[in-house]
């Protein structure tokens, strides 16, 4: 029975990389920027999250509805000014200024934050409470991520093929200056972009402080490598493949922790070395890899 | 005026194809003189001094091979962690069954070449930001099978044996002739590798890399081998570190801190140089000793200075020095001269 739990538990948390990684995969496939400082942001968004709840004292759920836009508008503007600085130099610039970015911010929370770990929502009834189907005990988090999760990559589906933004979004991923000569000024449909995909990681942040805790390191020992192991194992550039992904990592990441508690994270990392060596295009095939 | 017709050769008189424009047995000279200054530092100052020496040491040798990977290959390495950690503990298993530090290190360091073959044929399907994520994957994945053997120290890791009956003065000499020969042998061997071939093969990648395989370059073999090396040079720093700290643990080891610092201290010096990272270690020095009290402002402050290289002064302080001397300490292109 601990087996079929460790899968049901997996499964849920592949919800909360789905989350981390969509916006990697969304900032990649659009602008090919492999935003390195990624989990450091999702991080910045659950501090963010932490202090509107203890300044303003609004019920903790809601706290998304101000940190959202506040990622948001902040992915924009990194956008439009330093990550588009380096785009225009190169593809090695833009690696070395979100490297530079991740750990700026790891150890400026460091040094400002110390290193202790902070939890969001640590007495809510939604992060501690569970339901049990027979033996097995499902915790009502869990679920909510995963259910937040899929309603996540639906919107960006339906926001990538049927809005006017999403259109645009498209057109200049696929060629930018062909967009550029029909009228799309790619450079704001880019910060667009850049302001959707830190929305999810405002969101994969504030989830990840409520289903565990935030650390400045958390950014980037965690939640940028799994989310970079659900890319790859999923495939890269594939939506949905971020779900399967995500789930393939915790459903390993599970197991591995059934075998030996310390083995939780190694077991991942091993099921995405195994994709790596055996099928490099992801478990969802879509050929070119980049 | 036709682009067909002049094909005939031109006469070879009217120029000369030289390696720098400035005469360089000057700076060959002035490198020797340097190098036997440097040797003789443990007899005229304090054991302090040549402690943070072997700190610059450890981190010129590891930024050179990072400049060797971004600057001339082109590949983006956030995981050379792997190889610094890879070296240290090297060292250490070698120290336990009594083999003497000094003598592990080059072991240690064509062990992290061996190591770096199959690490190689992973990361090599990915390309620029995907393959940097990918090494940074295999350095968390490195350590944590490391961890998990315990007559090694485990997760907490363990002192460095084989230093017994050392006199302290005699090993903190000795330690740092190892540095600076790990520094000397790595950036030797980097200036020979690029004068030569590879180099050739590495600036056609640069310029064009489907010409540059049209033409038969073979672009696969030409990273492998920097990647290789860059594995060599990072296991023999970190080996050296591990001597220099007298102990290995696994989260000091395999920090991305090592990766930041490497990667900072280039980007500041010039990208793509060899002389860049050998100005880049003397900021970085001056910055990490004149910061030490302030915890990790020192990373901080290099972070923010290495973003605003990066865009708005891509060949870094040595670009700027070039910019204006047009000097070259180790020429490794090739200079035409036209005669008038």
């Amino acid at each position: 029975m601990s087996w079929v739990n460790a899968i049901i538990q997996g499964v849920l948390v592949g919800g909360l990389y789905a989350l981390f990684a969509c916006g990697l995969s969304l900032m990649f496939g659009v602008m090919k920027v492999v935003n390195l400082a990624h989990g450091d942001l999702a991080v910045v968004a659950g501090y963010v999250a932490i202090g509107v709840i203890t300044v303003t004292h609004i019920p903790v759920l809601w706290s998304f509805l101000i940190v959202v836009p506040v990622m948001a508008v902040l992915g924009y503007v990194l956008q439009r000014t330093i990550l588009q600085g380096a785009l225009d130099r190169s593809v090695l610039a833009t690696l070395m200024v979100t490297f530079g970015l991740s750990v700026v911010i790891e150890n400026g929370l460091l040094q400002f934050f110390t290193a202790n770990t902070r939890g969001i929502g640590t007495g809510l009834a939604l992060v501690t409470g569970s339901f049990s189907i027979g033996q097995i005990q499902i915790g009502y988090l869990p679920v909510a991520i995963f259910v937040i999760a899929v309603v996540v990559l639906l919107g960006l589906q339906y926001f990538l093929s049927a809005t006017r933004y999403g259109r645009l979004i498209r057109a200049v991923a696929d060629d930018k200056e062909a967009a550029q000569l029909a009228g799309a000024d790619y450079r704001h449909v880019f910060g667009i972009a850049a302001a959707v995909a830190f929305g999810t990681v405002a969101l994969g942040g504030i989830a990840y402080g409520m289903y565990a805790q935030l650390a400045p390191t958390t950014g980037t020992d965690t939640i940028l490598l799994f989310a970079f192991a659900a890319v790859v194992i999923g495939g890269l550039g594939s939506l949905w493949g971020t779900l399967l992904g995500g789930v393939v990592l915790g459903v390993a990441q599970q197991i591995g922790a059934q075998i030996s508690i310390s083995d939780e994270t190694l077991a991942g990392f091993i099921v995405f070395l195994a994709v790596l060596a055996l099928r490099p295009q992801g478990l969802i095939s879509r050929g070119a890899q980049s | 005026m036709s682009l067909v017709t002049e094909t005939t050769a031109r006469p070879v008189e009217g120029f000369r194809v030289t390696r720098s424009r400035r005469n360089v047995v000057w700076t060959g000279a002035g490198a020797l003189i340097v190098v036997v200054v440097l040797a003789l530092f443990p007899y005229i100052v304090y054991s302090g001094t040549t402690a943070i020496m072997v700190q610059a040491f450890i981190v010129l040798t590891m930024a050179s091979m990072w400049n060797l990977l971004a600057g001339y290959a082109g590949l983006v390495s956030v995981g050379q962690q792997a190889f610094v950690g890879l070296g240290a503990y090297f060292v250490l298993i070698l120290a336990i069954n009594g083999t003497s530090p000094f003598a592990a290190l080059p072991v240690a360091a064509i062990g992290s070449g061996v190591a770096a073959l199959p690490l190689w044929w992973l990361v090599s399907r990915l390309r620029s930001g995907y393959f940097a994520i990918a090494t940074w994957v295999l350095a968390a994945t490195v350590m944590l099978i490391i961890e998990k053997f315990s007559s090694i120290g485990g997760g907490t890791g363990m002192p460095l044996p084989g230093f017994a009956g050392f006199d302290p003065t005699l090993l903190t000499a000795y330690t740092y002739w190892a540095g600076l020969a790990v520094t000397v042998v790595a950036l030797l061997a980097i200036y020979l590798l690029l004068r030569g071939r590879l180099g050739l093969v590495l600036t056609a990648i640069r310029d064009d890399e489907v010409a540059a395989r049209s033409s038969g370059a073979r672009v696969g073999l030409a990273r492998m081998l920097v990647f290789v090396v860059a594995g060599v040079g990072c296991g023999a720093a970190g080996g050296l570190l591990a001597i220099s700290q007298l102990q290995v643990q696994p989260g000091a080891v395999f920090s991305i801190q090592w990766t930041a610092e490497m990667a900072f201290v280039t980007i500041i010096g010039g990208l793509g140089t060899i002389e860049g990272p050998i100005l880049g270690t003397i900021v970085y020095m001056v910055l990490q000793q004149t910061l030490s009290s302030y915890n990790a402002w020192y990373l901080i402050i290099l972070g923010l200075v290495a973003i605003f290289m990066a865009l708005f002064a891509r060949r870094g302080l040595w670009g700027l020095v070039d910019a204006r001397l047009n000097l070259r300490l180790f020429p490794v292109g090739y200079w035409l001269r036209l005669d008038k």
